[in-house]
């Protein structure tokens, strides 16, 4: 992480929470972001580890630099967190997103669409005579472009899944 | 372990014997039938009734509390387990250890809204440090032995277990509490040396320090409470305790300066304001304390001490943060400092206190009795001066009463004060004394209260009366949401909205209705002697003390100010803070 950043400049920080995978876990994680008043830009969970039962939670939340080791901190407290950690502060680390987007449209526009699917390296997952649904994988703001530039050709409709993070390197969480 | 079957009945009384339980507050329902018909059948573990599930969350608290071990609650689903809610954060909020257990609708019927059927886990998921809901007889015995490990490791606090009708009925193995291998949950207990190293560095080198101990010292326990008045004595610092570490450190030390904060006293306040360096230790920097947090202590280096990490540059940035026990880090620096061997600016520190005297001799608590109408003050100097010396615990509910009971009592002594500080829950200190008095049935257990509070779980009266327990209760009878009627007349032109409650029933009647002895004081002169009987009367006594309706709490620092304007009194008009935001909260 960069060292200039001033206390009271608000900054995105995507976090990695390992916890056991039980009933009410999600609740527990998400219930303590909107009861103190942190945002969550981003949130993703599934099970990792079947064995051990455990899950991951990825959120992407943004505060100040005291709100964000408050949020550390407050998650660590949970009983069922196993490990956090801040892929922001702590390194580098990989965060990618998947979508799944609708675009309508015949003649000139399926053209245009497939060459722009081209381009971002999305799939064809689903085609009709007047619709496909396009696979992308990448970060979020590639994400973005391309759901903007399918705007002005037909989107009809857009599933993401927010944001998968890890962090870099040969290391363990 | 033994391969033997028991009913989940069996196995909730076998965990709560095996982790020492010997009492539990409570109230039955349809779901725990089952159990309750094994509580008839032993009488290892006792049981009180109480009149109101939430009087058996505060009693179980004053349990706790008082004795330094968790207080043990049962409630029945629904209705039962939603009682339970206040008291619950009340817990959660002063870090008080209690494991709750509560009755569900048998499993196959969760989610059908089925009668008495409520979302417990769901409900209490913040209202507790944790909660479980069990599925099967088996796992009964460790999720309990869990429980009190999660509610009595790191920051104490409350642990709800919610068990289905079936698994009560069922049948499982049992373990014992030492084959439960707890969860990943390792809260750090040893503070790191090196800064405890730079902490005494600093302590040390101090011109005008304040030792300021919070709750979590006596959360800690009694040797953290001795720890922590060794090293305010070997150094010669000034102490101050908050509302919930009275009796950490003696009151009656000279080293004491009093409790700090909206109601605390002038040399506690402007000694926080003024410090070059402050130790905290297990006080979390609550607003009431700190008052508006850009001015507090502005020019001081602060050492922060607590074992929840969380708690560590929450409000107040700390310039050293040690997180671990205060016991453990207190002993570490002793320890450290006694082969150190620091040597302490004793010329500042001696100058520091002749500040400190200087504010001590404004004598900020003093009051005017005057000659007909008995002053609140007055009354709780002379229940001082009666209890001094004695084995007593006094439990407050909240409102003026509970910041006069705080200025004006004093307490030598770890766990004898028992108040709902956090979350300010009116109700919560007759069922306190009531648990209080369980767990030292000897003692003297005084509750003070005032008529407002008294309504709120006054139905503790009859379970006071029904065990024959000895408590007394000490209400200081204004006729007036008292603390409401301040504000009020402070900083809402004297509009008393809502706060009047001269048309009351009448207590004394009351009392005695409940089996209570009950005694009427109206005059100064009666005051004493009203003490006197109420104290060497036997059984549960009631002592109506009709007090002023106009006195003010002072000193008062207004909520959202810094602590140096503080106003001392009556005569002193009360700036207007500017932050508005923070006026009124
Ligand atoms: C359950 C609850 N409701 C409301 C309040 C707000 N409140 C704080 S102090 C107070 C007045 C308390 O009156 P009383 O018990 O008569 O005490 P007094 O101030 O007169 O000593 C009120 C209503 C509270 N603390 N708790
Ligand atoms: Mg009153």
């Amino acid at each position: 992480m960069n060292n200039d950043i001033t206390p009271n400049e608000v900054c995105e920080h995507t976090f990695s929470v390992l916890v056991d995978n039980e009933a009410g876990v999600l609740h527990r994680v998400v219930g303590l972001f909107s009861g103190r008043g942190y945002n969550i830009d981003s949130l993703t969970v599934s099970e990792v580890d079947s064995v051990e039962g455990y899950s991951k939670i990825t959120i992407v939340t943004s505060g100040t630099l005291s709100v964000i080791e408050q949020i550390r901190a407050q998650l660590e407290r949970l009983v069922p967190v196993q490990k956090v950690s801040d892929l922001t502060r702590d390194g580098r680390s990989v965060q990618r997103e998947l979508a799944l987007v609708k675009v309508q449209g015949e003649g000139d526009d399926r053209i245009n669409s497939m060459q722009l699917a081209d381009k971002f390296q999305a799939q064809v997952v689903d085609s009709t005579p007047e619709s496909f649904v396009f696979e992308i994988v990448g970060s979020s703001d590639t994400l973005d472009r391309f759901i903007g530039e399918m705007r002005h050709i037909g989107l009809v409709d857009v599933s993401r899944t927010g944001i998968v993070a890890i962090a870099r390197g040969a290391d363990e969480m | 372990m033994s391969k033997k079957l028991y009913t989940g009945g069996e196995i909730i009384l076998k965990a709560l014997g095996d982790q020492g339980v010997d009492v539990i507050f409570g109230y039955p329902g349809g779901v725990t039938l089952p159990l309750y018909d094994k509580i008839y059948q032993q009488n290892k573990v006792r049981h009180i009734l109480v009149g109101h599930e939430q009087g058996g969350v505060h009693a179980a608290e004053g349990y706790a509390r008082s004795t330094g071990k968790p207080g043990v609650v049962l409630a029945t689903s629904g209705p039962g387990a939603t009682n339970t809610v206040t008291g619950l954060v009340d817990a959660l909020m002063d870090s008080i250890p209690l494991v709750c257990l509560t009755g569900q609708v048998v499993s196959n019927l969760i989610g059908n809204d089925a009668f008495q059927e409520a979302d417990t886990t769901g409900i209490t998921r913040a209202a507790t440090k944790h909660n479980y809901l069990v599925h099967s007889t088996d796992d009964l015995a460790r999720l309990i032995h869990e429980a009190f490990y999660v509610a009595t490791h790191g920051r104490p606090g409350p642990v709800l277990i919610d068990i289905p009708k079936d698994v009560i009925l069922g049948t499982g193995l049992y373990l014992m509490p030492e084959d439960v291998q707890p969860r990943n949950y390792n809260p750090k207990i040893r503070g790191d040396r090196e800064k405890i190293e730079d902490a005494i560095q600093l302590l040390a080198a101090a011109k005008k320090p304040i030792i300021y101990v919070g709750g979590g010292v006596i959360n800690s326990g009694q040797k953290a409470c001795q720890l922590a008045t060794q090293l305010v004595r070997m150094t010669g610092y000034p102490c101050t305790t908050t509302l919930m570490a009275l009796g950490a450190f003696p009151a009656s030390d000279p080293q004491f300066v009093g409790m700090p904060g909206m109601h605390g006293t002038y040399e506690a306040n402007m000694a926080m304001h003024q410090c070059d360096v402050m130790f905290n230790i297990g006080a979390r920097f609550d607003d009431r304390v700190t008052g508006k947090v850009g001015s507090f202590s502005p020019g001081s280096k602060k050492i922060h001490v607590d074992i929840d990490p969380s708690s560590l540059n929450k409000t107040i940035v700390a310039d050293i943060g040690i997180i671990g026990d205060a016991g453990s880090v207190l002993e570490d620096m002793i320890r450290l400092w006694d082969e150190k061997q620091p040597t302490i600016n004793t010329a500042a520190i001696k100058s520091w206190w002749n500040e400190i005297e200087k504010w001590r001799g404004v004598r900020c608590l003093s009051y005017d009795q005057g000659e007909k109408i008995i002053k609140p003050q007055f009354a709780l100097e002379n229940l001082r001066k009666l209890i001094q010396g004695s084995d007593f615990y006094v439990t407050t509910d909240v409102g003026q009463h509970q910041m006069w009971a705080a200025q004006f009592l004093h307490f030598d002594k770890p766990n004898r004060w028992m108040t709902s500080g956090g979350l300010g829950t009116m109700g919560y200190g007759v069922p306190a004394a009531l648990g209080v008095q369980v767990a030292h049935p000897e003692s003297t257990v005084v509750c003070v209260t005032s008529e407002g509070s008294l309504m709120m779980n006054i139905q503790e009266m009859d379970t006071i009366a029904k065990y024959q327990l000895p408590v007394k209760i000490f209400n200081l009878n204004n006729k007036v949401l008292g603390m409401i009627r301040q504000w009020q007349e402070l900083f809402y032109d004297n509009h008393e909205s809502e706060c009047d409650l001269s048309g009351g029933p009448d207590f004394i009647g009351l009392a005695e209705a409940f089996g209570f002895k009950a005694i009427q004081v109206t005059d100064p002169d009666e005051v004493c002697s009203g003490i006197e009987k109420m104290l060497t009367t036997k059984g549960p006594v009631f002592l109506n003390i009709e007090v002023d309706r106009n006195e003010n709490v002072f000193p008062m620092i207004p909520a959202g100010a810094p602590h140096n304007e503080i106003v001392l009194g009556p005569n002193q008009n009360l700036k207007t803070v500017d932050d508005k935001s923070n006026v009124m909260a």
